[in-house]
């Protein structure tokens, strides 16, 4: 059941630009898909380690300006007289290095982040993607602070003996960003079923009785957050070669709450949760536009924050699937999509 | 050497509104255990409250501050009463995304009415600054570390002298036992919800007319909040205090010796390094309020 809803969702998404012809929502469906990503990553850590990492845009952003600053090249100087100079490198190498590195400091971060739990590591996080906002409006000779980097060139694939095909079109980074999504998406469900998902979710419920049983806490949730990152970087990188301009702004908060609106909506702890509740989100701003003046649609994001957690406070996927299987009492125990431990948070 | 002398006078007064900043912030986080996103937002409120009383409604600049601090005081209730009271009980994590949901709409509310182009406010003050030897200091900046450290007083008499202050000293500490003695817990949380953010929006009242106000204004505001109470300990109001002064001073010299477009990142680096080094804050104590 389960398996057949998944293929055909992906059909349904793969079948999308056949039929719908106008630019503009393929746009938004694009720019929501790369959010929905880095929406999933985001899931990793808050939904299955239950640490609520307000910081996560730091990846995406960084994800971006590497996979710009390698695909751009720069020249910059370095203490004692020294000059850094890169050549540009094809875009797809930026793309791995964005993963690369995002990985890198989601490591450090974690590292020194897990020190504090709770509202402090909120904080922290917080902290860290500030700073690295200040350093990429401030280092202007790396990053053109305000002015931004332009004309970031579009990913072009590698095709064994045809040279290569570069993505320019809409219907072209459509597909691009739907297949890294799946990636994605089969990557964090793969390591959700493992015995390091259970690892995770061990401490998330418990964390004290997780160390009894000889889970290694700050290893679990260091790899986390590095696969996190990692995953947030590569939408950092499709974000910054569709986009093709980038800027400080977007290491904004607004955009670490829309990725997490995305996830308490659609249901932290849950696969689906995160894609249903960033498609919602993502063209909510697209249905609000012809209706709403921006700041108006502004106050309906966090009027609808606050009137998510206050009706449907496990979010959306998991409050279906539960009604589904409430339903079905008795016969077939497992709710289409969500995962079913994720019901065994609450005390009884 | 002048030139510190003036980084020391421009701490002293940026401090006392960064102190005062803090201290509604560290009420409400020690009492309560909420991350109040919404601080900012009371801040760019009560500077706007300013920007309307002289502005727009062309009354006297010294009413404006009482109307700010009793303006705050009322949107905070509302916002405890509506918002988190039905949440009693509910996790840090959920309070702490209701509370960034109100800062969302309450700050997109804010540009709604007002618009983004900044204001100013006029101020009776003369233009000439006060000049001491090799400082100088405008007058306005003299009034504004003059009636932070009132207020500062206030809620330090109204923490330690009143029977109120008691009950929230109570509640600090243990809440179910504060109860059980009688005392109103729920209207504890909310008259510490709405006095933090009565203070928050009587720091507005008095930056705003420094600098322009607009409707991000309270975003940096609310940062620098979290790292005085960080840098202070939970709930420690003495802290608090010294916190802002440390932060101010952090800022004036990293402006004034490694670069002015770092000045915003001191705080952020203060956070990290102090959760990082030293998590219970510089002057642990937490155990009490006061």
């Amino acid at each position: 059941m389960r398996a057949i809803i998944t293929i055909l969702a992906v059909i349904t998404l793969a079948s999308v630009p056949l039929w719908l012809r106008d630019p503009y929502l393929l746009n938004a469906l694009i720019t929501t898909g790369i959010f929905v990503i880095g929406a999933m990553s985001l899931n990793l850590l808050l939904g299955f380690t239950g640490q609520l990492s307000l910081g996560h845009i730091a990846f995406f952003g960084i994800g971006a300006y590497v996979s710009a600053l390698t695909s751009l090249g720069f020249d910059i100087g370095l203490p004692g007289d020294v000059r850094l100079v890169h050549a540009p490198w094809p875009p797809i190498i930026g793309f791995v290095l964005a993963i690369l590195i995002a990985g890198l400091c989601g490591y450090f971060v974690g590292l020194l982040s897990f020190r504090v739990r709770g509202a402090y590591f909120v904080i922290v996080t917080i902290s860290f993607a500030e700073v690295v906002r200040l350093v990429a409006l401030n280092w202007v000779e790396l990053t053109q602070g305000p002015l931004a980097l332009t004309n970031i060139p579009s990913i072009a694939l590698p095709l064994p003996g045809f040279g290569e095909l570069t993505l320019r079109t809409k219907m072209q980074n459509y597909y691009l960003v739907l297949v890294v999504a799946l990636i994605a998406y089969l990557l964090i469900a793969r390591l959700v079923h493992s015995h390091f998902g259970r690892a995770m979710r061990g401490l998330m419920e418990n964390e004290t009785l997780a160390v009894s049983v000889g889970i290694d806490v700050t290893r679990t949730l260091t790899i986390a957050a590095v696969i996190s990152a990692a995953i947030a970087g590569a939408a950092g990188s499709l974000y910054a070669h569709y986009i093709r301009i980038i800027d400080p702004e977007v290491f904004a908060f607004i955009n670490t709450v829309t990725m997490v609106i995305m996830v308490i909506s659609g249901g932290k702890g849950s696969l689906a949760g995160p894609v249903i509740g960033g498609l919602i989100f993502g063209l909510l701003p697209v249905a609000l536009r012809p209706v709403m003046a921006p700041e108006a649609q502004w106050i309906a994001y966090g009027g609808v924050l606050i009137a998510i957690l206050f009706v449907l406070p496990r979010g959306i996927v998991p409050s279906l699937a539960q009604r589904l299987t409430r339903q079905r009492s008795g016969t077939t125990a497992l709710a289409p999509v969500a995962l079913p431990e994720t019901g065994a948070k609450e005390p009884a | 050497m002048s030139e510190f002398l003036q980084h020391l006078v421009n701490m002293l007064v940026l401090g006392g509104t960064y102190a005062l900043l803090g201290i509604g912030l560290t009420l409400i986080f020690g009492i309560m255990n909420v991350v109040n996103f919404t601080h900012g937002v009371l801040y760019t409120f009560g500077a706007y409250i300013m920007f309307i009383v002289v502005q727009q409604l062309g009354l006297n600049f010294f009413l404006a501050l009482p109307v700010a601090v009793l303006a705050g005081w009322l949107l905070g209730a509302a916002i405890e009463l509506t918002l988190l009271r039905p949440l009693r009980g509910s996790d840090i994590d959920t309070t702490m995304l209701v509370m960034i949901g109100a800062w969302i709409a309450m700050q997109s509310g804010t540009l709604w009415i007002w618009g983004g182009v900044a204001k100013s406010v006029a101020t009776p003050f003369p233009e000439a600054p006060l000049v001491l030897g090799p400082v100088s200091v405008s007058w306005l900046r003299l009034f504004v570390l003059a009636a932070a450290a009132m207020l500062i007083l206030v809620t330090y008499l109204l923490i330690n002298k009143t029977s109120l202050g008691r009950a929230m000293r109570a509640t600090f500490q243990d809440h179910d036992t504060a109860s059980l003695m009688g005392v109103n817990v729920d209207m504890i949380y909310t008259s510490t919800f709405a006095i933090g953010s009565s203070l928050a929006a009587a720091a507005g009242a008095l930056l705003g007319p420094v600098y322009v106000i607009f409707p991000q204004m309270g975003d940096l505001a609310a940062v620098k909040a979290f790292a005085i109470v960080i840098l202070g300990g939970l709930g420690n109001i003495t802290g608090a205090v010294i916190g802002g002064f440390i932060l101010a001073l952090a800022e004036e010299l990293g402006a004034g010796y490694v670069s002015s477009g770092y000045r915003d990142a001191m705080g952020f680096l203060i956070i990290i390094a102090v959760l990082i080094f030293r998590p219970t804050g510089l002057f642990a104590r937490a155990e009490r309020v006061g």
